[in-house]
């Protein structure tokens, strides 16, 4: 039971437009939530909108394109480009934490985290 | 916040009315000298945000760049649990809001693990043997440290701020996910506990990592879900996390069972979620709740290609395994003659590596096992240290039997020498030298210290003539204690017969 299994990268989305192509305020929502953005009930509306227009031209290209066309992730045609297990200089700790808004300890100090527990 | 909780179930009570189905997932910190993808340091306890570069950190313009050592770590790990390796498969990016990953997305591979469809049959204490199919194994990179400064016990839950060190952040990680292990009941526990440890055995035998769970660079997380027994039905999982030994892996096992059989006793229902074990207690505690796949919005890594690894590699890769630590095992009993319980005492006391290193370097088995687990074990055990970290090595081991063999040291003189070794005094020969510890054997001098016992003790000595000739044992024992032990016991004996006689 993997934790992350789950419909494939390139598969249905379970919250992706149905078959009317309707993508509805709630979804808005919850878009908006998980890329952390506080939108407005009107911009619920006008995202909507706005969603369902590009939706509607990415599906245009699945119309297009046939079985035998493989749905491309990557536009140059390279593969197993892999790097030899050798250190290489990094940045130093005051490098690091030199554009850091806050700092402590030579670690990075952020606000207190809410909600979720690693 | 938690409601009170319903009370913890009986294990055998849980028996009766529910079977447990289980799920592990064990995440490995490969030992690379770098990161997956960029070439940082990987060390362990390095001063915070130290092996750092503009690509871990993921700042803008910089590029990931794959490892090909992990990648190789990655299919060995995989060929090693016969999985099937992915002929194509591509990362991709979880994202997600939490400071630990600054790049705001962790790259893993999703759909597309490089490894799949596996197995590794896991042996009981009492030879049962369970076949336990894995699922996938995957390549991923580890997360920073998060320190929460404020709140009780360094949690996040009441913290004021937090801390990232991104050291680790980057670091290679395989995820290794089973399949659901159904049907174990009562050896739900022990089954978890001998899975994650012939795992560890197994991936430490590859030399891909060192397997430390007290260190973080072997972690598990145990998935549990109970369902009434015959119904057929699959219950609500939890997923425990922060399982940091291969006691606790039992012992989570086993909390869940009880736990969740008393929320569906209750008539409540298991809510799906992270839970955190709790080492004092023994318990669990809930966590967040889970986000959905879809949530973390998962899709192909654009900054790196697809990894396709050919046949002609993968065979070369599986040309490199090195035995199965079982079947090592297996073969170890037979040459030593060794029984089932003396082989697992040995494995247990972290012995066998040791005394194999010890025979590889010329000492008998015998001798060789003689000297860690008896004398070697109980320095150990004062000092409070594992039998690897004692100050010694095979090698100074078998030079020391080797010593006795040639009856150069005696037993006693050879623990003296051993404890020098241990002191930091140098090399067994050197210690002999230093402490001044060979055996006397040579007649002149001991002719002179049996003599001298003979005319202490005349009342032995007219036993010795009259044929009681186990009288001799006294005067050897003079002898022994006058030369501080260090005489030829056997010559001191035949010289005390002939001057009697």
């Amino acid at each position: 039971m993997p934790a992350d299994s789950g419909p494939a990268v390139s598969g249905p989305d379970s919250r992706g437009p149905d078959s009317t192509g309707a993508i509805s305020r709630d979804e808005v929502a919850h878009l908006a939530r998980l890329a952390r953005l506080a939108v407005t009930d009107d911009e619920l509306d006008v995202f909507a909108g706005q969603l369902d227009v590009i939706l509607g031209a990415v599906a245009r290209v699945g119309e297009v394109a046939a079985e035998d066309i493989p749905p491309t992730s990557h536009a140059v045609p390279l593969q197993n480009v892999f790097r030899p297990d050798v250190r290489r200089p990094g940045l130093s700790q005051e490098q690091t934490l030199a554009c850091a808004p806050a700092a402590e300890e030579g670690r990075f100090r952020v606000p207190r985290i809410l909600g979720e527990e690693q | 916040m938690t409601t009170t909780a319903p009370a913890l179930v009986d294990f055998d009570d849980v028996l009766a009315r529910y079977e447990p189905t289980l799920g592990l997932e064990v995440h490995v910190e490969l030992s690379t000298a770098t990161k997956m993808f960029c070439g940082c340091p990987t060390d362990f306890g390095a001063e915070p945000n130290t092996q750092v570069c503009p690509t871990c950190l993921g700042l803008p313009g910089s590029l990931p760049v794959v490892n090909q050592a992990a990648v190789e770590a990655a299919i060995r790990i995989g060929l090693a649990l016969n999985c099937s390796i992915a002929p194509w498969g591509r990362f991709a990016r979880k994202n997600y809001f939490y400071p630990d990953m600054p790049k705001n997305f962790q790259t893993s591979q999703y759909d597309e693990p490089i490894a799949v469809n596996g197995w590794m049959d896991v042996q009981l204490e009492d030879g049962e043997v369970v076949r336990v199919g894995i699922e996938r194994a995957h390549m991923e990179e580890d997360t920073g440290k998060s320190l929460h400064v404020g709140g009780a016990d360094g949690r996040i839950h009441g913290a004021e701020y937090s801390l990232l060190d991104y050291n680790r952040a980057g670091v290679p990680l395989i995820e290794i996910v089973t399949k659901m292990i159904p049907d174990t009941g009562a050896r739900a526990p022990e089954v978890a506990r001998a899975y994650v440890t012939q795992l560890r055995d197994l991936i430490k035998s590859l030399g891909v990592s060192d397997v430390r769970m007290d260190q973080g660079s072997m972690r598990c997380d145990v998935n549990l879900s109970l369902s009434p027994t015959g119904s057929g039905v699959l219950g609500t999982r939890t997923e425990t996390k922060n399982v940091n030994s291969l006691r606790s892996v039992e012992r989570a096992v086993r909390f869940e069972m009880q736990r969740q059989a008393g929320v569906l006793d209750g008539g409540g229902s298991i809510v799906q979620e992270t839970r955190h074990f709790e080492e004092q207690s023994g318990s669990t505690r809930p966590g967040r709740r889970k986000e959905t796949s879809e949530d973390y919005r998962y899709f192909p890594e654009p900054d790196l290609v697809p990894i396709a690894p050919s046949a002609e590699w993968v065979e070369e890769l599986r040309g490199t395994l090195p035995e199965l630590p079982w079947e090592h095992r297996k073969r170890i009993q037979e040459a030593w003659g060794l029984s089932d319980e003396e082989l697992r005492d040995l494995v247990n006391a972290g012995a066998l590596e040791l005394i194999e290193a010890t025979v590889a370097e010329g000492a008998p088995a015998g001798e060789a096992r003689s000297w860690w687990v008896a004398y070697l074990a109980q320095q150990a055990n004062m000092r409070g240290v594992e039998l690897a970290d004692l100050p010694i090595t095979p090698a100074q081991v078998a030079r020391v039997i080797a010593l006795v063999a040639a009856g150069d040291l005696n037993n006693k003189l050879a623990r003296q020498v051993v404890d020098g070794v241990l002191a930091g005094e140098g090399e067994p020969d050197e210690v002999v030298e230093k402490r001044g510890l060979k055996v006397v054997s040579d007649d002149g001098a001991l002719i002179a210290a049996v003599d001298e016992a003979l005319a202490a003790q005349p009342d032995v000595v007219e036993k010795i003539k009259g044929g009681k000739v186990q009288a001799a044992g006294a005067i050897v024992g003079a002898v022994m204690k006058a030369t501080k032990g260090q005489a030829d016991a056997k010559r001191v004996r035949e010289l005390i017969i002939e001057r009697c006689s």
